[in-house]
């Protein structure tokens, strides 16, 4: 990732850019057909892919980090050799990342001005971290707060990628009881194309994939309900889990040690929120493909979902309430007991009552 | 409210009200009738009403000959759906985790592919009561909008589990809210309508039992 | 689990599971018609199409291996070889950690990425050419 502008590179298209680096066009034509098939779109696009990376200009990108740990950043930068999707993250400018970038103090701040002014309507924004709402003074950076730096550098952006489940869906910050007002980046923009790529953190070749969609169509990708896009997040970790057939026969693990842990039955009673989790985990698997969670031997916590930190408990197993049930049920049975007699007690009395009101007909009635 | 939300909502306060309705109807209901009480029998014991009344709640569930005869649509259907019932709400692992959440343990489950195959039967057999019932002209001339609302309530959780299960239609978390949601109108719904049966059906048949076996008659 | 304890699962293989094998076999009878009567080449994506757990190998091995099979070299092993059919091709690529990324089927006459490239042709010239210029200034620096 480069960091420092360079003007002459700046002005080299994607394809000239791989030259230089020695990255042959038959390398680049496999990135591409990997693209396509990654992002399901059809072989006959691959040509047009390969023309319009070709012909690319690289990207500005505005990178801004609110109420975050830095682990969205640590997933996307720390892949251990250099994979073919790390051509498209080498290659974009990123102008502004107060984590990453050498400048400090005005000088980052200056960064981010000039790339805002350069690129007017064209840059791209991403964000990580949620935004607090309660009070400005929660967050702040070079003396701005989260809410007036995102809609200052929001305006000029042509798209804006919030990245993770904090600038999402307000993640763990949004978390009962929310004390700062933490807001996710939809919620406050309205007027701008924005793609949520959700995770704690998101998986990198997604952000890569999103970038790859913008630089050849110049448009963003299809999105599911809650702006994720569909082609990673399309699929529940349940339906694509090599697990999944133990679901169906019934074969779980009731620990984290027991037998069916060791043959690695389905993690549902342990409190694996697969079943309600969108995400591309199960296929695109983590550290370069070595496993995801649940290979792992440990439940899916449904990190890519809203609202996963208040789910009720990531080992409490999805069909559970999450309440205490057998408090709530004896202090019932208590007090309708006690209503009960009462009430019986209330009819006791009505009978009791009705039958001394009870006026037996004699022969004389009869006979009036 | 998000679809999440909706689910948090559904497995956290709304479980929470329904139960607190369930137990409470339930239990209020049992006090009366319990308390209401019976006039003394003037007449003399001629056999134990305890042993007559404890093996008519078993012989009542074997219908003889000519009741099978006269309804055999009916009993076969309810005994299929009633059977149906019990298998998918008691054998299927998730509902089982969720009993022993709250009633402190579980028991074995079967394969999911079974209780699938189950609650498929049950819901055409549901539907085939509900057919009969509405063009039976007896049947419907004694139907009250309560049968109907039992019905309902009856075959909602077996669909919206069904459908929870296949993810048809819209997103899984929606799916699983609106089937325990469904569940949750089942809980509210049961202490003030027949659904009570479930319950009073023991203490009924003991009842018309023990009236026989006081007589020292055949029941 | 300790980290070298390996979970074994096989999948069961059933008997052609989603249908999709026989349409696909007779989508390249196709494309072969096509390429005779028109010259046209066809990409069929493996991983666009559903299909079960085995179904994928039935594919490969009615296809069979063919006369030619060629290793490429670019960012990560990828595989070229012709079928035993001639003008079907199977394109496997994979990445850095040997893992297949994607695999087509391609029937053409050659599979463009085994062509060399255009613009990996003018970078060989300049370094072809920068490359004797050395040697020449090495035979004056040893004359």
């Amino acid at each position: 990732m480069t960091i420092n502008k360079d003007k002459s590179r700046f002005d080299m298209t994607l394809g000239e850019t791989l030259r230089s680096q020695g990255i042959s066009r038959r390398s680049f034509l496999k990135f591409c057909a990997a693209t396509a098939s990654m992002m399901a779109m059809s072989p006959a696009m691959i040509p047009k892919i390969a023309h319009a990376l070709e012909s690319a200009r690289r990207p500005s990108v505005i990178w801004l980090s609110f109420q975050e740990c830095t682990g969205c950043t640590e997933s996307l930068t720390r892949a251990h050799t250099a994979t073919i999707e790390s051509l498209i993250f080498d290659y974009i400018s990123l102008d502004y990342h107060h984590t990453l970038m050498a400048a400090s103090g005005h000088g980052a701040e200056d960064a981010r001005k000039a790339a805002m002014e350069e690129n007017f309507g064209k840059y791209l924004l991403v964000v990580d971290g949620s935004i607090p709402m309660g009070n400005p003074g929660y967050s702040t950076i070079a003396g701005i707060s989260n809410y007036d730096m995102l809609m200052e550098t929001a305006k000029g952006a042509a798209a804006i990628i919030a990245v993770g489940t904090c600038a999402t869906y307000g993640g763990i910050p949004h978390a009962n009881p929310n004390p700062t007002g933490a807001v996710s980046v939809g919620e406050l923009i309205k007027d701008k194309p924005i793609i949520n790529v959700p995770g704690c953190p998101p998986i990198p070749v997604v952000i890569t994939g999103v970038l790859t969609h913008f630089l050849t169509f110049g448009t963003i990708p299809e999105l599911d309900h809650i702006g994720r896009p569909k082609v990673f997040y399309g699929q529940s970790i349940h339906d694509r889990c090599y697990r999944r057939p133990f679901y169906d026969k019934g074969l779980f693990a009731e620990t984290f040690d027991d037998e069916g842990a060791r043959k690695g039955w389905c993690l549902y009673k342990l409190g694996c929120k697969g079943p309600t989790t969108y995400n591309a985990c199960a296929t695109t698997k983590w550290n370069n493909g070595t496993s995801f969670p649940i290979e792992s031997g440990h439940p899916c916590l449904g990190c890519s979902e809203p609202d996963f930190w208040d789910g009720g408990g990531f080992y409490k197993a999805l069909s559970m309430p999450t309440e205490n049930i057998t408090k709530t049920a004896i202090y019932t049975a208590a007090g309708a007991v006690a209503a009960g007699v009462a009430l019986g007690a209330m009819n006791k009395s009505k009978k009791n009552s009705a039958t001394k009101a009870h006026n037996k007909t004699t022969i004389d009635d009869l006979e009036k | 409210m998000s679809e999440i939300e909706f689910l948090s909502w559904v497995r956290g306060p709304g479980f929470q009200i329904a139960v607190i309705i369930f137990i409470a109807g339930v239990l209020i209901r049992f006090g009366e009738i319990l308390l209401l009480g019976r006039k003394k029998n003037l007449a003399e014991a001629k056999g134990s009403e305890m042993s007559s009344g404890l093996r008519t709640i078993i012989t009542r569930s074997i219908p003889d000959k000519t009741t099978f005869q006269r309804s055999t649509f009916t009993l076969v259907a309810g005994y299929i759906f009633h059977i149906g019932i019990f298998v998918t709400l008691f054998l299927f692992a998730p509902h089982i985790l969720m009993f022993k959440e709250v009633i402190g343990f579980g028991w074995p489950s079967i394969p999911t592919p079974i209780i699938d195959a189950t609650a498929v039967v049950t819901i055409i057999a549901l539907l085939a009561v509900l057919a009969h019932r509405m063009s039976n002209t007896v049947l419907k001339f004694l139907s009250t909008k309560e049968d109907y609302l039992v019905w309902l309530v009856t075959i909602l959780p077996l669909i919206t589990g069904y459908i929870a299960f296949h993810r048809i239609g819209t997103t899984a978390p929606t799916l699983l809210a609106i089937h325990i949601l469904s569940v949750e109108l089942l809980l509210v719904i049961f202490p003030f309508t027949k659904l009570m049966h479930s319950f009073t059906v023991a203490l009924s048949r003991w009842y018309n039992g023990a009236i026989s076996g006081y007589r020292g008659v055949e029941s | 689990m300790s980290s070298s304890t390996v979970v074994p699962f096989n999948i069961q293989n059933g008997d052609e599971m989603t249908q999709n094998v026989k349409p696909l076999l007779h989508e390249i009878k196709h494309a072969l018609d096509s390429l005779i009567e028109t010259g046209k080449s066809t990409i069929i994506d493996l991983r666009s199409i559903p299909l079960a757990p085995g179904e994928e190998d039935k594919i490969l091995n009615t296809l069979g291996q063919g006369e030619v099979k060629a290793q490429l070299n670019a960012l990560g092993l990828s595989e070229v070889n012709e079928t035993q059919y001639a003008g079907v091709w199977t394109v496997t690529h994979y990445n850095d950690e040997d893992q297949i990324i994607s695999r087509f089927i391609e029937v053409t006459t050659m599979p463009e990425i085994l062509c060399s490239q255009t613009e990996d042709i003018m970078a060989a010239y300049s370094r072809l050419a920068i490359t004797l210029d050395d040697i020449v200034e090495d035979n004056l620096e040893t004359n």
